[in-house]
């Protein structure tokens, strides 16, 4: 028997939460150690995973199945496509960043480092899923300690609010999705929870149509789509760096992903039913969200609204059901998760020493923590869509279709380049250039040698993906032309 | 009805059918032996007897007193002897030994032999409750299971609460199982004959009218939702819930509630089957039950301010989750409200059991006590998590499996709009649950420095309910499969 990867990947992160539990709770460099070690573990098999992918052969491969509750056929079934492994990747860079970011964590990191990595679990076990009952199940997993990851670390002034939000917010989106995916079931007849089989059921197009919009918004809330996008810059805000980068970096594409796995893969019907009406609230997203970033004055929810902004141009990639658009959502996606978690990482770190995220009251950071604004620059160019640079491999593409199917959407949506360069020169110039403010001549400092490590890594990623977009794009081609295929060659 | 079953002697298959009875009519006894004759210091070893024994008659039932694949009416037809009741009894068993264990460190109660006999009692009622099969016999089952229960609630004396919590629990008790009594004489006047499995084909062939099958139909389930705590019957399950002792306040919500679950469901199948036209009337009535339960549940147990109370307004919306399934009056409808209540008495017990060790140290049940917890005892917090989270119906713990099986169960009946009043309830249970572990969690309080020594007996309880949670909410197959065959029984 092959050894099996993709499980491990999914149980590493659990197995080690358990562990770190079991340590004492003032063992505190056991724990962080642990902790790294474990990430390093995932981090390295997600590699694996990623590059032993076969990009010739195309389909699912690494496929695991195993019965769980075969008397409602349900199966614990995991595999990898073109779609899914940049998105693993992403969550193994993702956890092993923020396990480095998070060093510095004093109030019970055990407990932290326990619900961080539960979380872990639950977004693997989403990605890797192939039986729609094992995705709501991990689905579930990787939203609860959200809840307590931003209500206890997170930052005093808004966590326990928008720590309810958030939750309250995903949850009923996940709920009601599930009454969706149990109205599937029982409509296929299969008796079957296999995705691979519900995507031959033959839904009829009336049944698609109805509960479509379910399916798609119910995991779309998580994605961030407009106008159930508000739970999103609060939450990012409210919470610690780590959580921020997991949140925005990884958890927002558990949405997308969810939504196209389990909306558009298995209901195509509907999804050509309604995109056109989708793509118009992704263009509110793209556009919207990239003008309240930039009439922001806190760091972090400049940041946090450009996240909404970024997410929409993956939904809108998606939203045009082409070939074009598609493959750049799916590069955005990960794109976007390397970049965001850069993103709030900078912020994190500037915070940390500033002890205040107000855009007007900082200056001249460059000064004291070169590397930070070196790494902030490269994520700005990638945001803002630069060649050389891993946006520009994603927006390019999501661009072309959008003006292959709505070319007046694609053009209102270009204005969105401008406002991000906009907000992300503003900061550039505003907070990392000038001289530095006396306030902060004191005790600001420069970052660890973990946070660089950290930084270098995930701005690394950026710049390989930018340069060499063969390592990636081949990949992401292979799984559009599958979903491509359900849509009946669209 | 065939005469048969009330002629011939006892034989060895009916000996083993109650078996479990039996055994804790011994082991219950034996408490009382002891009670009479151990000295004060070795008292506190009573709970511990008591939920060895429990384990022991568990044991011993499983392996030898397991029903055949075929229902088989006993004792003259006053038990059937299915795996609906078997696999109600061994849960009743299995919740009153946690119970036991929960009691044992607890002051004024944890050392009285008589403690455990009336628990033991009530079980007894209880596991009768479960596989009656005739109108006389479940009365006298529901009698047994509930008047040690009230004395229960009330026993401690001193305590002004929990002798009002007796009283009351009384007087609603009272109330409602007169009026269910009613109904009873009614039914067995209209059909004939006592049996619940006769009562069927005694009224079809009465051709009663149907209001007057309606009136009955409503009479009893005032006394069966009283035992399960639906709305408008639920009055008394806050105001009970808070002053009985805290361990019995988790057996009245879980084994109690359970018990009235398996009498409604064999009731209602046997002698108003789906078949007859009255089957329409009580589905919607159920319907309507189960959406106000879950409603006025969730919404009532926001505003709480001591967790009993809340508990209790959970319990109550958790029933009106279970219903769900009734509702759905399919064999996935019936299994998933065995297999919904299986979850629930893991978890809800495991709750109750938090708070009875929390309370036992801290001497307060307001969940505002409950601040700096986490720090005081990790250990105690996250037991409180995994039960909270589990009624919030959270993967990877059994309460997600669970909903998850009741909203299959009333998306495959065509009942979608009911599967949505589900989700959006478990909306607002997430809600509150989450306002606990914040507290928990989150708020400091100048008590966090003082210990929170949990007793082993309490460590060992809350330990199995733990993994029982979990091991419910990944290894789902077993369960199921129990939970499948026990709802067979019903068709």
């Amino acid at each position: 028997m092959q050894f099996p990867i993709l499980s491990v990947i999914i149980f590493t992160p659990i197995v080690a939460a358990v562990l770190i539990l079991f340590i004492p709770a003032e063992r505190k460099t056991e724990v962080r150690m642990t902790a790294l070690a474990a990430a390093t573990f995932a981090l390295l098999l997600s590699l694996w995973a990623y590059f032993s992918y076969d990009v010739s052969a195309g389909g699912y491969q690494l496929l695991e199945k195993y019965t769980w509750l075969p008397a409602l056929g349900i199966s614990y079934q995991v595999g990898i496509d073109g779609m899914n492994a940049p998105l693993i990747l992403l969550t193994g860079v993702v956890m092993f960043t923020g396990v480095l970011i998070s060093w510095g964590i004093d109030d019970r990191p055990r407990e932290f480092f326990a619900f961080l990595f539960i979380l872990a679990t639950g977004v693997f076990g989403v990605f890797v899923a192939l039986d729609l009952f094992m995705l709501f199940f991990f689905y579930e997993i990787a939203v609860f300690p959200m809840y307590l990851l931003i209500a206890i670390w997170g930052w005093k002034e808004t966590r326990e609010y928008a720590a309810m939000k958030l939750t309250l917010y995903l949850f009923i989106g996940s709920v009601i999705a599930l009454v969706g995916a149990l109205a599937m079931y029982f409509s296929s007849g299969l008796g079957t929870f296999d995705m691979l089989a519900l995507e031959q059921a033959g839904f009829s197009t009336r049944f698609q149509q109805i509960w479509f919009p379910f399916v798609f918004f119910g995991f779309a809330v998580l994605g961030g789509i407009f106008p159930f996008h508000n739970w999103s810059p609060d939450g990012h805000v409210a919470a610690p760096t780590a959580v921020s980068m997991f949140h925005a970096g990884v958890l927002m594409k558990l949405g997308a992903f969810a939504a196209l796995r389990v909306g558009i893969m298995l209901m195509p019907e509907g999804a050509k039913m309604h995109m056109p009406w989708i793509i118009l609230l992704s263009l509110v997203n793209v556009v919207y969200g990239a003008y309240i970033a930039s009439v922001q004055n806190d760091f972090k929810y400049v940041i946090g609204f450009s996240s909404v902004s970024h997410m929409g141009l993956v939904a809108m990639g998606f939203a045009t059901l082409t070939r074009n658009g598609m493959i750049g959502a799916g590069v955005q996606m990960f794109s976007h998760g390397v970049m965001t978690a850069l993103f709030f990482a900078v912020v994190g770190m500037v915070y940390d020493q500033a002890h205040t995220r107000d855009i007007p009251r900082l200056s001249g950071f460059r000064k004291v923590m070169p590397l930070v604004a070196v790494a902030f620059i490269v994520g700005g160019l990638v945001s803002m869509g630069m060649p050389g640079f891993s946006g520009f491999i994603a927006e390019f593409p999501i661009f072309m279709g959008v003006w292959e199917s709505h070319p007046w959407i694609a053009i209102v949506a270009a204005i969105s380049i401008v406002i991000t360069a906009s907000y992300i020169i503003r900061i550039i110039g505003k907070v990392f250039f000038g001289t530095i403010p006396e306030e902060f001549d004191h005790h600001v400092h420069d970052v660890t040698v973990l946070d660089k490590v950290a930084l270098v890594f995930l701005s690394g990623i950026l710049i390989i993906v930018g340069v060499y977009p063969s390592i990636m794009v081949p990949m992401v081609e292979s799984g559009v032309d599958k979903i491509l295929a359900l849509l009946g060659g669209a | 009805m065939d005469t048969s079953l009330f002629a011939g002697s006892v034989n060895a298959s009916m000996i083993l059918a109650v078996l479990p009875e039996i055994l804790l009519l011994v082991l219950a006894l034996v408490v009382l032996a002891l009670d009479l004759s151990l000295r004060d210091e070795q008292r506190s070893s009573l709970g511990w007897i008591t939920a060895g024994g429990l384990l022991v008659t568990i044991l011993i039932s499983l392996a030898v007193g397991r029903p055949g694949a075929e229902s088989r009416f006993v004792w003259g037809g006053m038990l059937r002897h299915d795996w609906l009741g078997f696999t109600f009894k061994m849960m009743f068993l299995f919740a009153a030994a946690i119970t036991a264990l929960f009691s044992s460190e607890l002051a004024r109660m944890g050392k009285r032999g008589e403690f455990y006999l009336l628990m033991l009692a009530s079980t007894l009622g209880m596991n009768l409750m479960a596989s009656s099969a005739d109108l006389i016999m479940l009365y006298l089952a529901i009698e047994t299971t509930s008047i040690p229960l009230y004395v229960l609630a009330g026993f401690l004396t001193r305590d002004e609460k929990s002798t009002e919590s007796g009283f009351k629990y009384l007087l609603f008790g009272a109330m409602t199982s007169a009026v269910m009594l009613y109904g009873f004489s009614l039914l067995f006047g209209f059909a004939g004959t006592s049996s619940i499995y006769g009562l069927a084909q005694g009224i079809s062939s009465g051709q009663l009218p149907t209001g007057a099958l309606f009136g009955c139909l409503l009479l009893i389930l005032v006394g069966f939702g009283f035992k399960i705590s639906v709305v408008p019957l639920h009055f008394w399950a806050p105001d009970v819930y808070e002053g009985a002792p805290t361990p019995i306040a988790g057996f009245l919500s879980t084994a109690s509630k359970a018990a009235g679950f398996a009498v409604l469901m064999r009731v209602l199948l046997a002698a108003f089957p789906l078949n007859s036209e009255i089957a329409g009337y009580w589905v919607a009535i159920a319907a309507v039950l189960s959406t106000v339960t879950m409603t006025v549940g969730n919404f009532l147990a926001l505003a709480q301010k001591n967790i009993k109370r809340m508990l209790a307004y959970s319990s109550i919306a958790h029933a009106g989750y279970a219903l769900i399934g009734v509702v759905a009056a399919s064999q996935l409808g019936m299994t998933s409200v065995v297999f919904y209540l299986v979850a629930y008495i893991f978890t809800n017990l495991a709750a109750f059991g938090v708070v009875a060790a929390f309370g036992r140290v801290a001497g307060s049940d307001d969940i505002a006590a409950y601040a700096g917890m986490s720090r005081r005892s990790p250990w105690l917090a996250l037991a409180l998590m995994v039960a909270f989270l589990s009624l919030a119906g959270m993967p990877p713990f059994g309460g997600f499996i669970v909903k998850f099986a009741v909203f299959a169960a009333a998306v495959n009946a065509n009942l979608i709009w009911l599967a949505f009043v589900g989700v959006i309830n478990s909306i607002i249970g997430l809600y509150y649950y989450l306002t606990v572990l914040k507290v928990v969690y989150l708020y400091r309080s100048e008590e966090e420095e003082k210990p929170l020594p949990v007793p082993a007996s309490h460590t060992l309880a809350l330990g199995l309910l733990v993994v029982g949670i979990i091991l419910i909410g990944t290894v789902l197959a077993p369960w199921f499969g129990m939970s499948n065959t026990a709802a067979a029984g019903l068709f």
